[in-house]
């Protein structure tokens, strides 16, 4: 599939000059969860609304985060099937160039490995644009830092952003909250108060997923009972 | 004969204090007779970098293309030198995936690590497996001189100008008690501000 040459890529141009497949693709990230992201001084947290459609779904085994590399996590917005895509060419991508160079990739190459795939899927034939947008936190020898990535394949270094249903919101939440000096534990009770500001329903330790960069270079993704902690405290 | 004795090549490499050195004959041949004495077997990847290729001429060369080439993508998209290690690792997985093939070629490596300004020294076989030293690296056709030389001339956290004396007259040396290389050498000193170029003549016979 794709391969032939009646295959033609499905993103054309609109007579205005858009291109309708990526907007619709953004659509789909405008109305799926909402995730964020803050840069502090010594880390980065992302954090995302983790709802289950029904009360009988095992939670224990729904991952929203993905660890790209030990040093490197991801949260999205939009279709959970298209992020593991992306997670697992990342993932690849990552340890293609470890091997090559026996050396952690940097955040901002993985990057733009990221985006250039998605890019790719924009105008290639017999494929779609995903419907995702990523927020990349990591932390190497260039400092924390936060990304996002949308379908079009454009990428953007933020000190704080937001993608999602609620982002319009917590974006103008983040603006007033964000300062540049900034610690990582600050920086997680903002987004905990900021998801929390647009979310419908209660809010709990197993409702969100958190994770967190700090700079010993470890990226983890906090446990309910760690996440619970935070909201108690930010209650 | 050796593949890796068809045109003859001698590279030495030393650390000093805050500064590294490495050298290459300048000889060219095949088998025993001569073509050339200005063959470089040193090549730059960048000002804090060096590459010295021992073995067949001919993938020296073209090794050397590919080296540049892609330090040269890597530093449009990195936008930054690559540290002396990561490029070891890198020359390592290139020769690696030659396994069964490979390119006759013995690297050795010698740069300054960025930030710290300390030496990295290392060398490795053909397949790609790095040995790193923390004093001198030798490759090529004469080996045994080399190693001798080194090893009774060479003393740790020598300056620049001492470092260049040193390696050179080991150069000199070892080449003379090997037939396929010599005819004089070129010599660089990279320290952090600056890289001292030399050629040298030797025993032109």
């Amino acid at each position: 599939m794709g391969e032939s040459q009646y295959s033609f890529s499905l993103t054309t141009f609109s007579p205005s000059g858009k291109l309708v497949q990526i907007e619709y693709a953004l659509n789909a990230v405008n109305s799926g969860a909402t995730s964020l992201g803050i840069k502090a001084t010594n880390g980065v947290v992302i954090a995302t609304e983790k709802k289950l459609r029904s009360s009988l779904v095992d939670e224990a085994t729904v991952q929203k985060i993905a660890m790209l590399t030990p040093n490197i996590g991801v949260a999205y917005s939009g279709m959970g099937p298209d992020s593991r895509v992306l997670v697992r060419k990342a993932r690849k991508s990552a340890q293609e160039y470890y091997r090559m160079y026996h050396e952690a990739i940097p955040v901002a190459q993985l990057t733009r490995e990221v985006a250039a795939v998605m890019q790719e899927f924009t105008q290639s034939g017999g494929v779609r644009p995903f419907g995702v947008s990523l927020l990349l936190a990591g932390y190497d020898e260039n400092g924390p830092q936060l990304y996002q990535i949308d379908p079009s394949g454009s990428y953007f270094a933020w000190k704080a952003s937001a993608i999602g249903k609620n982002m319009v919101n917590a974006k103008t939440f983040l603006e007033k909250r964000y300062s540049d000096d900034m610690e990582l534990e600050d920086a997680i009770h903002t987004a905990l108060l900021t998801l929390k500001e647009g979310f419908e329903g209660q809010i709990s330790g197993s409702s969100i997923e958190v994770a967190i960069v700090t700079d010993d270079l470890k990226c983890k993704v906090l446990t309910a009972a760690e996440v619970s902690d935070y909201l108690a405290e930010v209650e | 004969m050796s593949i890796f004795e068809y045109n003859g090549a001698a590279v030495v490499a030393m650390a000093g204090k805050n500064c590294v050195a490495i050298g290459s004959d300048l000889r060219l041949g095949v088998q025993f007779q001569t073509l050339a004495c200005d063959y470089k077997k040193v090549y730059p990847i960048h000002d804090h970098l060096y590459l010295g290729l021992a073995g067949l001429g001919t993938d020296t060369q073209t090794l050397f293309q590919k080296f540049k080439f892609h330090h040269n993508i890597y530093r449009l998209k990195e936008e930054r030198d690559i540290k002396p290690s990561t490029f070891a690792q890198f020359v390592s997985s290139t020769l690696y995936s030659k396994r069964f093939g490979p390119w006759f070629v013995s690297p050795v490596i010698a740069g300054l690590e960025p930030g710290t300004w300390t030496p990295y020294l290392c060398g490795m076989d053909s397949l790609g497996a790095i040995e790193t030293a923390p004093d001198f690296m030798v490759a090529g056709t004469a080996p045994d001189s080399l190693y001798g030389m080194c090893e009774s001339m060479h003393k740790p956290d020598l300056e620049p100008e001492e470092l260049f004396e040193v390696l050179s007259q080991c150069l000199l040396a070892g080449t003379d008690r090997d037939a396929i290389s010599g005819w004089g050498a070129i010599v660089h000193v990279i320290t952090k501000d600056q890289v001292i170029t030399r050629t040298l003549k030797g025993r032109m016979d």
